[in-house]
């Protein structure tokens, strides 16, 4: 699956973890793209770091697969009075980017949201299937029905959060994958893996 | 149990001002001031859809839900077949699954990943009752802590069981109100269990809808009161159907046994309704014993008729399955079903005979044994259908049935 895909769509999440300017700089270059490969630690220090309710996490959930890219879903809830951003997001099966869907050459196409998410002061924010989700690009190992993940956001202020969400089978969400020209996604089939 | 009532219709109360004060009354006579205004469409507002729709069986809980409770309408009873694959940390994963997805529904919320959520909003009083079939212990790697009765029942002189409607690995026992909540619910788990497992059946059954008789025993289309003698609420049903000793992780649990049982309706049509009274040692309008006036009245299998004959026959349902002693009876928890009939008009017509006890030797095979030996019910009815299940204890919230054996 990783051969298909432009380099730049396999950053490592770890480079999101900085300041938001550096995140919309790497974001926006075409350099940087190896220069930081995840490390175990990474999760480990965004634990260590982790604040707890940064946001609400309501039913969270991600798609069981075997390989390749899934996604993982959830209703983000900002109960504050200001403005959360999420720069980004890791978990340690897979590097991970923030993906939204958009009209693309007349279809719907997924692609990186540059800027990261932003959720207003007092509202919903959902990641749903067919909408904004958290891209896993390259699983390093299947991601069973029923196992438990644990995915760390990271906000604009440097602040993190953990969740851990559970995974469904899931034949949904059949959306073309855009990293510039609407590839479409082998890898999220529509039959639910019969290994258990 | 009971769900929060909510007003019969707020707009109503608010319109009607003064009226405002509350109370059934109150909720009356704002209804009919709103009525005299143009009209407001408010569907769900209807006070049938909250009695019906919105009420809620707890999940969580030291027992399971789906036994005990007053029969619901409608049901359909699952059975799964293991993949090969599936050992004991996929059943930890499939069962973890599964109760998220009950704990939800049964809840009135939709489930995770819930493709048609609206669906997911009236439980209508739904149950999902977890049963451990045999070969769930085999495929754990746990045989050795199967309970020795849950197993293939012997067989029976009567049966005629096929394989379509027999065994199982996992059963979920599914029973709410609504049909559309059945339907619903039944779909998630399915779409839950699917890496895990294969449908080996499904049973769909009907008894009176919510509220058409209540507290009354449910009739069997064969027009029979069916379920009259299950213990009652309180000590005797605490007996009967809990396990309250044997291994930990089966305490405050119970075993279930299902049979599909074909009734020949066009066979029944034969008889008349002293012979039919006969066979089932009941009238059939009353469900009184033949020797008595009420439904629950105490038969008495020694009074003589004039010919000289016991007025219950030594042959009749009524006898072969009675059963004295509260410790020994079984809670019957029957559905209809009623399939197409053919071009004849043929009836494919049944029960899911569906039993709980705390004990399948000691309390429900005697039973069987009596009525397969002797039950004159045996010429129109035929078990076409057997399967056992280990029924595990409930899980508090944030836990998952059966996680006290499988984790």
């Amino acid at each position: 699956m990783p051969s298909v895909l432009p380099r730049r769509f396999l950053r490592p999440a770890v480079l999101f973890t900085g300041a938001v300017l550096i995140v919309s700089l790497a974001a926006c270059g075409s350099s940087g793209e190896t220069s930081a490969a995840p490390t175990p630690s990474a999760t480990a220090t965004a634990d260590a770091s982790a604040e707890a309710g940064v946001l609400g996490v309501r039913d969270p959930w991600v798609k069981a697969a075997d390989e390749g890219m899934t996604a993982a879903f959830a209703t983000l809830v900002n109960d504050g009075d200001t403005d959360v951003t999420i720069t980004g997001a890791a978990t340690d099966v897979s590097p991970m980017e923030l993906h939204e869907m958009a009209m693309a050459d007349g279809k719907m196409v997924m692609r990186a949201k540059q800027d990261g998410v932003v959720i207003k002061a007092r509202s919903e924010y959902k990641l749903e299937p067919g909408g904004d989700h958290l891209m896993l690009m390259d699983l390093a190992r299947p991601v069973q029905a029923g196992d438990e993940l644990t995915f760390t956001l990271t906000f604009a202020d440097g602040r993190s959060q953990t969740f851990s969400a559970v995974a469904k089978p899931f034949t949904g969400a059949q959306e073309s994958y855009a990293p510039g020209h609407g590839e479409p996604m082998p890898s999220m089939s529509a039959s639910p893996s019969p290994a258990p | 149990m009971t769900p929060p009532s909510r007003p019969v219709s707020r707009r109503g109360l608010l319109t009607g001002g003064a009226l405002a004060a509350g109370g059934t009354l109150a909720g009356a006579a704002a209804v009919a001031v709103t009525r005299a205004e143009p009209p407001v469409r408010q569907p769900e507002r209807t006070p049938v859809a909250v009695a019906v729709g919105e009420a809620i069986e707890p999940f969580h809980g030291v027992r399971q839900a789906g036994v005990v409770n007053e029969p619901q309408a409608h049901a359909a009873f699952v059975a799964f077949t293991l993949r090969p694959a599936t050992d004991r940390a996929a059943l930890a994963r499939l069962l973890r699954l599964l109760s998220d997805d009950a704990a939800r529904l049964t809840q009135g919320r939709p489930a995770l990943a819930d493709t048609e959520p609206e669906l997911g909003l009236l439980p209508a009083r739904l149950t999902v009752t977890f049963g451990f079939g045999p070969g769930l212990f085999t495929a754990a790697g746990l045989d050795d802590r199967r309970p020795p009765s849950i197993a293939e029942l012997p067989p029976f002189p009567i049966d005629r069981l096929q394989p379509r409607w027999s065994g199982g690995d996992l059963l979920v026992q599914i029973c709410a109100d609504d049909p559309i909540t059945v339907a619903h619910a039944q779909r998630v788990l399915i779409k839950d269990s699917r890496p895990f497992a294969t449908v080996r059946w499904v049973q769909q059954g009907f008894r009176r809808a919510a509220g058409a008789e209540p507290g009354r025993t449910q009739r069997n289309l064969f027009g029979q009161l069916d379920g009259t003698a299950n213990p009652k609420p309180g000590t005797p049903v605490e007996t009967a159907v809990w396990i309250d000793d044997g291994p930990e992780w089966l305490r405050n649990g119970t075993t279930l046994v299902v049979r599909r049982i074909s009734m020949n309706l066009e066979t029944w049509d034969l008889l008349g309704r002293t012979d039919r009274e006969l066979a089932v040692g009941r009238r059939l309008d009353s469900g009184a014993p033949l020797t008595g006036t009420r439904e629950h009245d105490e038969p008495d299998f020694a009074a003589l008729g004039p010919d000289g004959l016991t007025v219950i026959p030594d042959f009749s349902h009524l006898t072969r399955a009675h059963v004295t002693d509260d410790r020994f009876r079984i809670l019957r928890r029957p559905y209809n079903y009623d399939g197409v009939p053919d071009a004849d008009g043929t009836a494919d017509s049944g029960l899911i005979f569906a039993a709980y006890q705390a004990d399948i030797a000691t309390q429900f095979l005697p039973i069987q044994r009596r009525l397969a030996e002797r039950d004159l019910l045996n010429e129109w009815t035929t078990p076409i259908g057997s399967a056992v299940f280990a029924v595990p204890p409930g899980c508090p919230e944030g836990g998952w049935v059966g996680q006290q054996l499988l984790d």
